[in-house]
């Protein structure tokens, strides 16, 4: 019984930080940084989280009638928001999935991403269920490390289930091998990292070649055959090498987005994947391998389907709307690797009512409002008298979902006297073209030139605040202009 | 429509302590100030006084909840005492409270009085806090400036009028309403500015620079009410009467309707309109002599000029250039300096307005004396953000106007 991937998406952060900046910043540290000062990479906003990004490439990979298939939800990570608190859960009512749902985090490897999707598959094979695998990372790195250069953040996303949709699943193996190349500790922020030479040695060169060679064999299929091989590694030449050795075609290595996003952990061999479906044709072999204590080792080969199936903006799209970015001491603000004078207006404490959230959760995070079933009027948030002062009728709303709807700015600031981690802040009246209105947070403004009155705009889910005394952080949606996220191209 | 409350209550006193930084006194200090020149002015004693209304927006920066501050700092004789918050509209508020109780019979004279002691925060503007526990989980993170800058981009949107043109009229505003400060000794900010310095201030909130913003003070104001009959009993002669006291609240309209499109307030033209009718007003541009709205920012005051039907929609900016508001002008605004350079203190406000007409109309104003006594004057307080709002509207006069 076939299964496969039936949608994908990716998302990346709108700034790209320009790398020589970084490089030059910690030259007089440590000079061997400028062998990794080319190229840009891709950096979360300060309300951007792996958990915001998973979400957005999984509003990038649906179509509407697919929102309503999903069964089951895993997300992928190893930089989650919370440690206790199930973090697919609170991605599950961004996307307003309902409850009947199997939610999982997914993460404590860099493999995170490809074992998320594995298991999905394995779920289609045995229950005929459909999963959505999401994945974010924003990697915590120290000043001066080459992770910080090497990495990126962004989200990608696949829709898995049974069929064999835009590309089936031909094999796969997967080893499991304690090799400690790199080490994240209890209650510890930063990575710490052994010896590249050994990682790629011992590591990579041994045991991505054993699980690659498990799948092919189980799946019949010569390494000759195989037209695009995924490898995340940062490290040069590391997936070449690999290719060698396995008798992989040198044309088939495919590009590893260093030099324009950064690697994004855990979930770049998916993000990696999703760029491989973009590019390829119906009928190519496609294997990823996700590696990190052990290996997995994923053989895809595509299908008609790729013709019509594609995201709303692919990452050719997302890699051009990218912003470069020279402001390095901003980086490390808004990654709290500085201790910057935020002023006594931060202050303000941040708790957040957990009885208020649960009662309030489809209103928060799915940003349901309201439509009067006797004028029609939608309103946000909804409540129990309609706004519409020709109507007001009582307990007549339905639940509507604004965050897929279009939507126009009516009025608009930049405030620098609120308290915001990157000033000023925006925000202004949102009205959505169908009815209702909201005083919505803008996101994502890089010059004021890009706001006006009439201005489009499309939502997002983000960071609304973070209770920095509690490890508390509250979602909410804020707008964007546009042009300058990934147009939605009248779908939603 | 009801019968109103046109003359039905007159104002025996006021009293207005200095508003501005007093880094050295409490909230009650400022409360026997301006207490102190009420009850002189009334010419009574305390104990005559029977019930009283307090206001405070801000109280748990100062004074904390209920009507015992007032009670123990002016040691009332186990009267009475209310203390209200609406936001910005506090002062109306308490001085609505007061008069009613008179009106009714309830009280043969009452206290309203409003106290705000801004300045225990450690920074500039207003102080920051929670606006309730669901609000701060959607609300966008806006401050007072950040809501109301945004009157400027729908009203350039709405009128046509390009960005100078507007930022020209505001600085207008802000100019005109230094020069009326400097010449007044309880004001919190008595420098004159120029236009220049105006366009040129660093920005607060788009299109709002420091000179659109108004001053946050410390401070507070009174009024004690009574009859006309008592008024008139007292020895009290050429007696200033209530003539209309409206309140507007916003109901969710202008922040989830799509029937409002933000360059004006819904909230003033419904209690504006109740006024003039209140008061029998029929021509608000010819009849009323003095204004003291609302001019927290620059933006407000242009766009309140056209909300209390003074300046014809879409005009205001062309009243404001040709001075129409100026001191000298034919109906002055803020001519004690307004919000802007009087000063903020939120709970004091709406009473200091008051106070100024007052004493414009008693010809007591000093320097700021108008040559002909005014005759109507109009105080407006605003509460909260153009978009979810509490609007008063206080019209006062000459006995018989």
């Amino acid at each position: 019984m076939s299964v496969g991937i039936h949608a994908f998406g990716a998302y990346i952060p709108k700034a790209r930080l320009q790398r020589e900046v970084m490089a030059r910043a910690y030259s007089w540290f440590n000079p061997s940084l400028a062998s990794l000062g080319q190229g840009e990479r891709a950096i979360a906003n300060w309300d951007e989280d792996a958990l915001t990004m998973a979400v957005e490439a999984a509003r990038n990979a649906l179509t509407p009638q697919q929102y309503k298939q999903i069964d089951g939800l895993y997300l992928a990570s190893t930089s989650l928001p919370f440690q206790d608190r199930q973090n697919a859960g609170i991605a599950a009512e961004a996307m307003h999935l309902g409850n009947d749902l199997h939610t999982m985090d997914i993460t404590g490897s860099q493999r995170a991403g490809t074992s998320a999707l594995l298991t999905a598959l394995q779920i289609a094979v045995g229950n005929r269920r459909n999963t959505l695998v999401i994945g974010g990372e924003k990697r915590q790195t120290k000043a001066s490390s080459p992770l910080q250069l090497t990495s990126g953040d962004g989200g990608a996303a696949l829709l898995v289930g049974p069929g064999k949709g835009v590309a089936a699943l031909v094999g796969y193996a997967t080893l499991s091998v304690d090799f400690v190349d790199h080490y994240r500790g209890q209650n510890q922020p930063f990575d710490y990292v052994w010896e590249e030479r050994w990682v790629r040695d011992e590591g990579f060169l041994k045991i991505v070649p054993n699980a690659v060679r498990q799948a092919l064999s189980n799946a019949k299929v010569a390494a000759a055959k195989i037209d695009h091989f995924c490898f995340p590694s940062p490290a040069k030449r590391v997936a070449g090498m690999l290719a060698k050795t396995l008798g992989i075609s040198d044309s088939a290595v495919r590009d590893n987005l260093q030099g324009r996003t950064g690697e994004a952990g855990s979930i770049h061999a998916l993000l990696m994947l999703t760029h491989a479906l973009e590019e390829a044709t119906p009928g190519q072999l496609i294997l990823i391998a996700g590696f990190g204590q052990g290996c997995d080792a994923l053989l895809f080969q595509t299908t008609e389907q790729l013709v019509t199936q594609r995201p709303m903006k692919d990452i050719k799209q997302l890699l051009s709307a990218g912003c470069p970015n020279e402001n390095y001491h901003r980086y490390l603000a808004i990654n709290d690797l500085v201790t910057i004078e935020q002023g006594l207006r931060a202050e303000v404490d941040k708790q957040t009512g957990l009885t208020t959230l649960y009662r309030n959760r489809e209103m928060l995070l799915g940003l349901i409002g309201g439509r009067c079933e006797t004028c029609d009027t939608l309103q946000y948030p909804k409540s129990n008298l309609c706004v519409n002062p020709d109507c007001g009728a009582l307990n007549t709303q339905t639940d509507h979902s604004f965050s897929n709807m279009p939507c126009k700015v009516n009025s608009y600031t930049a405030d620098r006297l609120t308290y915001s981690p990157d000033p000023p802040a925006y925000y202004g009246m949102v009205q959505f073209d169908q009815g209702g209105r909201a005083m919505l947070d803008f996101t994502d403004i890089f010059s004021d030139s890009e706001l006006s009155v009439g201005q489009a705009m499309r939502l997002m889910f983000r960071v609304k605040d973070y209770d920095v005394a509690r490890g508390f952080r509250r979602y909410f949606w804020k707008a964007v202009p546009i042009d300058n996220a990934f147009d939605n191209n009248g779908k939603p | 429509m009801a019968k109103g409350i046109k003359d039905k209550v007159a104002i025996l006193g006021m009293g207005c302590s200095k508003f501005g930084e007093r880094w050295n006194d409490n909230a009650e200090d400022l409360m026997v100030e301006s207490f102190s020149e009420a009850l002189k002015d009334a010419g009574i004693e305390k104990d005559q006084i029977e019930a009283a209304w307090f206001s405070t927006a801000i109280e748990e920066q100062h004074v904390g909840k209920s009507g015992i501050p007032l009670a123990m700092a002016l040691r009332l004789p186990y009267i009475p005492v209310t203390r209200v918050e609406n936001f910005c509209a506090s002062g109306s508020e308490a001085f609505r409270g007061a008069v009613y109780a008179v009106a009714s019979g309830a009280a043969d004279i009452a206290l309203a009085l409003g106290v705000e002691k801004l300045k225990d925060t450690g920074y500039g503007g207003l102080p920051q806090r929670s606006r309730g526990g669901l609000n701060d989980m959607y609300w966008s993170n806006m401050s007072a400036p950040g809501s109301f800058a945004q009157l400027a981009s729908a009203y350039q949107e709405k009128h046509r009028v390009s960005k100078q043109d507007l930022k020209q009229a505001m600085a207008h505003i802000s100019v005109k309403s230094h020069d009326n400060g400097a010449k007044n000794p309880k004001a919190h900010l008595r420098k004159p500015i120029t236009e220049e310095q105006v366009l040129n201030a660093p920005m607060i909130a788009e299109p709002l620079g420091l000179f659109d913003c108004c001053g946050v003070s410390d401070g507070s104001a009174c009024a004690i009410v009574t009859t006309p009959d008592i008024a008139a009993a007292l020895g009290k002669k050429d007696l200033i009467t209530v003539k209309a006291l409206q309140l507007a609240v916003s109901n969710g309209t202008e922040v989830q309707h799509n029937s409002w499109d933000g360059s004006y307030f819904m909230t003033t033209r419904a209690a504006s309109k109740r006024a003039y009718q209140e008061a029998g007003i029929e021509k608000p541009r010819a009849a009323i002599d003095l204004l003291e709205v609302h001019d927290c920012f620059s933006v407000t005051e242009l766009v309140t000029m056209e909300d209390l039907y003074i300046s014809p929609e879409g005009e205001a900016i062309n009243d404001v250039r040709d001075g129409f508001y100026d001191s000298d002008g034919k109906v002055p605004c803020q001519i004690d300096g307004g919000l802007k350079c009087f000063g903020h203190p939120i709970g004091a406000s709406g009473l200091r307005m008051l106070y100024e007409i007052y004493l414009q109309m008693q010809g007591r104003a000093g320097d700021r004396q108008r040559a002909h006594d005014p005759v109507l004057g109009l105080t407006h307080n605003l509460g909260g953000f153009p978009h979810q709002n509490v609007c008063s509207v206080v019209i006062v006069g000459q006995q018989g106007a």
